[in-house]
């Protein structure tokens, strides 16, 4: 679950999950939302595997991966399978296709004041972008 | 939570923080704006970010945020953080992800009347010669060893290419090319995103704009940088694109170890940080300055393409199509530079975010380097200060005053500043009612999109004249002339 929060500048979301894989996948689904694009047919599949000092890192990592896709590729990614996730590694497979109506490019996740929290069985965190 | 009553007012125009309001801040906070415009900073956490900006080791002065400030990440949009070196910090947080975002100011020698019949074709032309929007490549293609001598060389590179003229690179801050570049130092995902967006707009709040000098406050400072009443002008805002934005993520992420390394304590990890003389300081400096060159080559590039666009569009009505550079200037940067603290003079490594450089005249020679001083012709008058409005409001040049060296380690706002998310601006503003609204008042608009061109409504943005009239009687720059809006195409 995700929702866009205000920011001055720039765009933010809040997402939540039930563990951190859910967390990593609805990131990634809040950050599609905030692009307004959607991948055609989702013909294109990738496993990607990313190694990160710790959880926010990875979770930058993750997004950057995805928003680098977007941007030089033209590649959307819109269902995401966790093969295996720690606090420090993730290997993923997500399906996508060409992006469409994309009409605001991701520049950079960023570092501020991330913190992923879990509390009462459920994980969130505040992901703010460069647009 | 920063209020009012943590500033102290130290003039009309300056709030301070003091040291002791945090146990981690090491110098004051200084905020430059009015009584009024306070209000609207603490609307957000300008004020916040800027106290987070003190903490950094090796600050010197104080930290500054320029009245067109607002919340951003790590260090806020419109703030000024200078480090003493050798040991002094550099962080890729306080200079942006937008590596050199920053403004070009084109004069031609048209005026306001004898382009108006051909100003809805010009302004196609522009947009059909300047890709612009998201994901849009450049008209230019080239190669991995070709990009390194770009990102080594700048907008000289553009002068070897025949897509610049010597005088645009002598009114060009640091003549369009910062020395200390080292390709080497950039990621192949970089470099890969910057190979094909060479001579590109982008998106977001880039702009090219046809604007007319309407007004000139200082005359013989106007007559200098050759603007006068009823001219026609052009501002290019862009930067380094993808490039520019891989360089600050990759080195983000890499110095969420050296804090570390070096034991650097922040409230923020966006702050990231390094000695400047260590291996991961020296390593980021030298890519930020190949992606600085790569704004600089690609601001020439879309020079060349809207002096093309001129030619073909005025060249059956005139032959005075040629468009001059007035000057071109950074507003993301990072840059090492001489100045006073506490009546010594020592070098600094001076962080500007959302702010320009504003040197005066009369600028000691060991201030700038050689290669990074003023063109002759402003060295007696001041460095031309170039701050757009936001779209369909009036932009203004200034010029740099020695105040601004004691002020702001010789920096100004860049801009008029947001005041509204782009999310409430988007609900706020349909981008078609906008356009419609624009072209009744008589600017020509060319937008890729409705949703971006709604994001950078007028209202989001304070009040552009507002902004100028705090920093001109702040003394961090002085009014030069006021630019009204023709024609803007965006992506």
């Amino acid at each position: 679950m995700f929702k866009e929060i205000e920011h001055t500048a720039d765009y933010a979301i809040k997402v939540w999950g039930a563990d951190l894989s859910e967390l990593f996948v609805d990131a990634a689904h809040g950050m599609n939302a905030l692009t307004g694009g959607e991948p055609d047919r989702p013909e294109i599949s990738r496993e990607i595997a990313l190694e990160a000092a710790d959880p926010e890192t990875l979770l930058v990592a993750w997004l950057e991966e995805l928003a680098f896709l977007m941007e030089v590729e033209g590649e959307m990614y819109s269902h995401f399978e966790v093969l295996a996730l720690t606090h420090t590694a993730l290997w993923i497979r997500a399906r996508g296709g060409l992006a469409t109506r994309v009409d605001k490019l991701i520049k950079a996740v960023t570092f501020h004041n991330l913190a992923i929290r879990e509390s009462k069985g459920t994980y969130e965190t505040t992901i703010v972008f460069d647009v | 939570m920063v209020t009012r009553n943590d500033f102290r007012q130290l003039s009309d125009w300056v709030w301070e923080v003091p040291p002791s309001f945090r146990e981690d801040m090491r110098v004051p906070a200084r905020l430059f704006t009015s009584s009024e415009m306070l209000n609207s900073i603490l609307g957000d956490k300008t004020a916040e970010q800027l106290i987070n900006m003190t903490t950094l080791p090796g600050a010197v002065g104080w930290a500054a945020a320029m009245p067109d400030a607002h919340q951003g990440y790590g260090f806020c949009i419109g703030g000024v953080l200078a480090t003493k070196l050798p040991d002094g910090i550099i962080s890729p947080g306080g200079v942006g992800y937008d590596i050199n975002c920053g403004v070009r100011l084109l004069r031609s020698e048209l005026r306001q009347e004898e382009i108006a019949p051909h100003l809805s074709t010009l302004m196609t032309s522009i947009d059909q010669y300047c890709p612009s929007g998201v994901g849009r490549a450049g008209r230019t293609r080239v190669t991995d060893r070709e990009l390194d001598r770009l990102l080594a060389q700048g907008a000289k590179w553009a002068l070897e290419k025949g897509y610049a003229r010597q005088d645009d690179l002598e009114y060009t801050e640091s003549g369009g090319r910062l020395p200390g570049a080292d390709p080497s130092k950039l990621s192949p995902r970089a470099k890969k995103r910057g190979l094909t967006q060479v001579g590109s707009l982008g998106a977001g709040n880039h702009f090219v704009e046809v604007d007319v000098v309407e007004e000139i406050f200082d005359e013989a400072v106007a007559e200098a940088f050759g603007l006068s009443t009823g001219l026609i002008v052009v501002q290019i805002h862009s930067g380094s694109r993808g490039l520019g934005h891989q360089v600050a993520s990759d080195y983000v992420r890499r110095f969420q170890q050296a804090v570390i390394k070096y034991d650097i304590r922040l409230p923020d990890r966006e702050l990231v940080c390094a000695p400047l003389n260590s291996r991961e300081g020296a390593d980021y400096f030298g890519a930020m300055c190949a992606a600085a060159n790569y704004a600089f080559a690609n601001r020439q590039l879309l020079t060349h393409q809207v002096r093309q666009s001129f030619e073909k569009t005025l060249s059956p009505h005139t032959r005075r199509f040629d468009l001059h550079q007035v000057y071109d200037i950074a507003h993301n940067i990072a840059k090492v530079e001489t100045h006073s603290v506490e009546g010594q003079r020592i070098k600094l490594c001076v962080h500007r975010k959302g702010a320009t450089r504003a040197f005066g005249p009369s600028i000691p020679e060991s201030v700038l380097s050689t290669d990074d001083d003023l063109p002759a012709a402003y060295r007696s008058i001041g460095q031309p200060v170039l701050v757009p409005g936001s779209m369909g409001t009036a932009s203004w040049v200034l010029v740099g005053t020695e105040s601004s060296m004691q002020q702001s380690f010789g920096s100004c706002c860049h801009g008029a500043g947001r005041t509204m998310s782009r999310t409430k601006a988007k609900k706020t503003v349909w981008g078609s009612d906008l356009r419609t609204q624009l072209e009744a008042d008589g600017i020509v608009v060319r937008a890729g999109s409705m949703a971006s061109l709604a994001e950078e409504a007028p209202v989001a943005y304070k009040d552009v004249d507002a902004v100028v009239d705090i920093v001109h009687s702040a003394g961090l720059a002085r009014k030069v002339a006021r630019l009204r809006p023709l024609g803007v195409m965006k992506g």
